[in-house]
């Protein structure tokens, strides 16, 4: 068995797409018109092929108490892995994104967190190279 | 000067707060890097220093740290922030002043 989607919930599907793709630098894998909506997934340009991250509209009367209660306590809905997270910081900064944890070294990884913009928190993580 | 009850009573606060390990490195983590949310205090309590407790536990030792006044809250945005505030151990320096060498041999 294999992880092959998980999703996040985003405020505006079309904002969504745009920082997922022109900030981040993911991939559009899937955008189909659903109703008023689109079932858009995204994969990394590093790995097209792996699992898909969902952008799904925040409509459902139960995705605000618990999206709220999670940035809250500062609780990420996703982590993705990068290579140098204080690269990514720099870069992602540099294109406006908030972080609300800085790089931070926790020893064997090094993690940041940002705002997506849609409603989320996202971590970014960095295993370091055991010595 | 006697102390007022007041102030007793807040002095018993602080002392039962930094009686536990687990918000000491509360503490320890918060001077580090002020202005932190749980999620942050977790990951740093467990790869730091392992200390495994569940995030409702930390929750626990936070509002405890709250309470004695060793730490102070605010919103950023949508998320709870966390910091250290020295005044209450400041207090207690008042209180039990560092001795010098006169004031033991007088």
């Amino acid at each position: 068995m294999r992880i092959h989607l998980t999703g996040v919930f985003v405020d505006d599907q079309r904002k969504a797409l745009r920082f997922y793709t022109e900030t981040l630098g993911f991939r559009v894998k899937h955008d189909i018109p659903v109703g008023e909506h689109a079932w858009i997934t995204v994969v990394s340009e590093e790995a097209p092929e792996g699992t898909e991250l969902l952008l799904e509209p925040a409509e459902h009367p139960a995705v605000g108490p618990y999206r709220r209660a999670l940035v809250e306590d500062g609780i990420p809905l996703a982590s993705f892995a990068v290579d140098d997270v204080g690269a990514e910081y720099e870069r992602l900064v540099a294109k406006g994104v908030r972080f609300v944890q800085p790089p931070t070294d926790l020893g064997t990884v090094v993690t940041a967190v940002f705002d997506d913009t849609c409603g989320n928190l996202i971590q970014i993580v960095e295993e370091k190279a055991q010595p | 000067m006697s102390l007022g009850t007041q102030t007793c009573r807040r002095h018993v606060d602080i002392f039962r707060a930094i009686a536990d390990p687990t918000r000491r490195a509360i503490l320890d983590e918060l001077v580090d890097r002020p202005g932190q949310s749980l999620f942050e205090i977790c990951g740093r309590l467990i790869m730091k220093h392992g200390i495994n407790s569940s995030r409702q536990a930390i929750s626990q030792h936070l509002q405890v740290l709250e309470a004695a006044g060793l730490i102070r809250t605010k919103r950023e945005g949508r998320s709870k922030l966390h910091w250290f505030e020295g005044a209450p151990l400041t207090a207690i320096g008042e209180r039990w002043p560092v001795s010098t060498d006169e004031d033991i041999e007088k």
